[in-house]
């Protein structure tokens, strides 16, 4: 087991590799000379400070260079200087990350209560009404947009209702609409693998053999069906786990959550470039690792799996 | 197709639900496609004296904050949402057809070369690689459809590699090699007709994601520019007036929703129609 876990974390290493220059690439693509598409918004450097902030990037060098510098640099979580804000990318990732991560597990926890209760009483259910129901409500968790989603339960529970407060707060009551709003959308995948690997589960030997012995119906669904069935839902939630961490942009956007999500539109919008390399890398580098993580506890939890 | 394949998606088609869904996008795209004349009113012209007024006779979706119809704005909207929906399912419809074909046919290096790319291009999730892609290339619709169509390329190319794949064991393929048949003609003549419904599904699948994610760009402004009635730009326009004006925001985003959910119902049907396991 020790040594298909150290086999796989090896294997992350190169796509890692890849991701990071995809990442650094990324400046080399914009269109024209990189520093004036970054400055353009400023406008007011003069062309020494254009030629300091160029070596400062070390676009002088030849590529390769600057590679292995920028490197060298993220092994020591070294993301670069922001231009607009004229601090250090990590400083401004670390002040944002803990609001992003919360909004993130809250909408992912979530997720995984509403999809699991719904899926299992859609397969309980088969081919009733009630089937039909949870199906639709996971139908729209896919349809409708969450910026919408969560416009309009702004406007029912924090301007008609009152309820919870419109803009962001500490504490668990500002974080309660925008999760609601990323874990619905989230939770349409979570049913559906729940539904359906609770019917296939529900129709194998053992299950007829448990009821057969005369257990209760309920102990059958919790220890046998929903015990078996939720496997593959371990592995679709963290998956899913990597599109809730980029939906938070969305989500931080309606809620004007101060998170990574909205730095990285700022910085998108002011091309304050390296903070957007930096939150690009992280993210994408999470869901990676998040992945990794998921692979791990799938094959401990089910020992069907060799470990190939 | 064979006949049997037609029998099912007929079959699928005429379910209540698909009917229905049907008829709401055909009433979708022909109000967009005849938007001069359904819309009573000029979609970007500005009437401050009317602004903000609620649902009415005179304005069935009521006036946004600078007094423009929403109606009349929704109505235009439908002509760039469905044009990006189709556009950015285009383009990954064509790179993932091209790019499947070409990394199931001739396995080897080119093909393990695709498919890598494709699991590299995954390990973006969700909006984050179309977010960079416009980052890069800048805020405009037409970015957004070309951002859109790449991130959503990778699922198309594994299924269209796997489907050839598959095609490619028969044997009837063996006996037109055998003949000369050149690798253009077993493409045109052997694989494209099997692998069509395939891509029909996810075609209409990802037209609905298409118009989902690109009004999300538009929301956050990366997509498409005011004054441009776009369903995403609209409602988030709309954001600013929830105490006032609701109708601002409520009736745009109520429409994308309404048509990606038809739009999944009758891609849900369908695969339920081409997959022989769901019979």
């Amino acid at each position: 087991m020790a040594q298909f876990i150290l086999r796989r974390m090896l294997g992350v290493v190169p796509l890692i590799l890849l991701i990071s220059f995809a990442v650094f690439i990324m400046m080399h693509l914009l269109p024209g000379d990189p520093v004036v598409a970054m400055l353009g918004e400023t406008g007011s450097m003069g062309a020494e400070e254009i030629q300091q902030f160029r070596e400062q990037l070390g676009l002088d060098k030849p590529l390769i260079l600057q590679y292995t510098s920028y490197l060298q640099g993220l092994l020591r979580l070294d993301f670069g200087m922001s231009i607009q804000l004229r601090l250090p990318v990590r400083a401004l990732i670390g002040q944002r990350l803990s609001s992003t991560l919360q909004l993130a597990f809250a909408g992912l926890a979530l997720a995984v209560v509403l999809g699991v209760v719904l899926g299992a009483v859609s397969a309980l259910n088969h081919n009733t009404w009630i089937d039909s129901i949870a199906v639709t409500i996971a139908l729209l968790g896919v349809s409708i947009p969450s910026y919408w989603l969560g416009l309009m339960l702004i406007s029912v529970f924090s301007v008609t209702l009152a309820w919870v407060p419109i803009a962001a707060v500490d504490g668990w009551q500002g974080l309660v609409l925008p999760a609601a709003t990323l874990g619905f959308a989230a939770a349409a995948p979570v049913a559906r693998f729940t539904r359906s690997g609770m019917l296939e589960v529900m129709s194998q030997d053992f299950v007829r053999t448990a009821r057969s012995k005369g257990l209760a119906q309920s102990r059958v669904t919790l220890r046998h069906v929903l015990r078996n069935a939720l496997i593959p839902v371990v592995t679709i939630a963290g998956i899913r786990f990597g599109s809730i961490l980029a939906g938070t942009v969305i989500i931080e956007s309606v809620f004007v959550r101060p998170g990574l999500g909205l730095l990285l539109l700022e910085s998108i919008r002011t091309k304050d470039f390296l903070v957007v390399q930096g939150i690009i890398l992280i993210v994408s580098v999470a869901f990676v690792l998040g992945n990794l993580l998921v692979e791990i506890i799938y094959t401990w939890l089910d020992p069907r799996i060799q470990y190939g | 197709m064979d006949s049997q394949v037609v029998a099912r998606v007929k079959r699928a088609l005429i379910r209540p639900a698909s009917l229905v869904s049907l008829l709401f996008l055909l009433t979708v795209v022909s109000v967009s496609i005849f938007a001069p004349a359904i819309a009573p009113y000029d979609p970007i012209r500005i009437d401050l004296l009317s602004a903000e007024q609620p649902p009415s006779l005179q304005h069935l979706f009521g006036t946004d904050d600078v007094g423009r119809d929403v109606f009349s704005r929704v109505v235009w909207g439908g002509r760039i949402s469905l044009t990006m929906g189709l556009v950015a399912a285009g383009i990954a419809t064509v790179l993932g057809l091209v790019l499947g074909t070409v990394s199931g046919y001739y396995e080897g290096s080119t093909g393990y070369l695709i498919l890598r790319a494709m699991d590299f291009l995954l390990a973006f999730p969700g909006i984050l690689l179309a977010l960079a892609i416009v980052a890069i290339l800048g805020a405009s619709l037409a970015n957004v459809m070309i951002a859109i169509g790449i991130g959503a390329t990778p699922a198309f190319v594994r299924l269209v590699h796997g489907v050839v794949l598959s095609i490619k064991q028969n044997d009837y393929i063996e006996a037109a090699k055998a003949f000369g048949a050149s690798d253009t003609h077993i493409f045109l003549k052997y694989i494209l007709p099997n692998i069509l419904p395939f891509v029909i599904v996810i075609f209409t699948i990802q037209v609905a994601s298409a118009i989902f994610y690109g009004s999300s760009l538009s929301f956050i402004g990366l997509g498409a520019q005011p004054p441009s009635p776009e369903w995403g730009a609209m409602v988030s326009r709309g954001r600013y007036s929830l105490r006032n004006a609701l109708w601002m925001s409520a009736f745009p985003g109520a429409t994308i929703a309404l048509v990606c959910i038809a739009i999944n119902l009758l891609g849900d049907a369908l695969r339920d129609a081409l997959d022989p396991r769901s019979s």
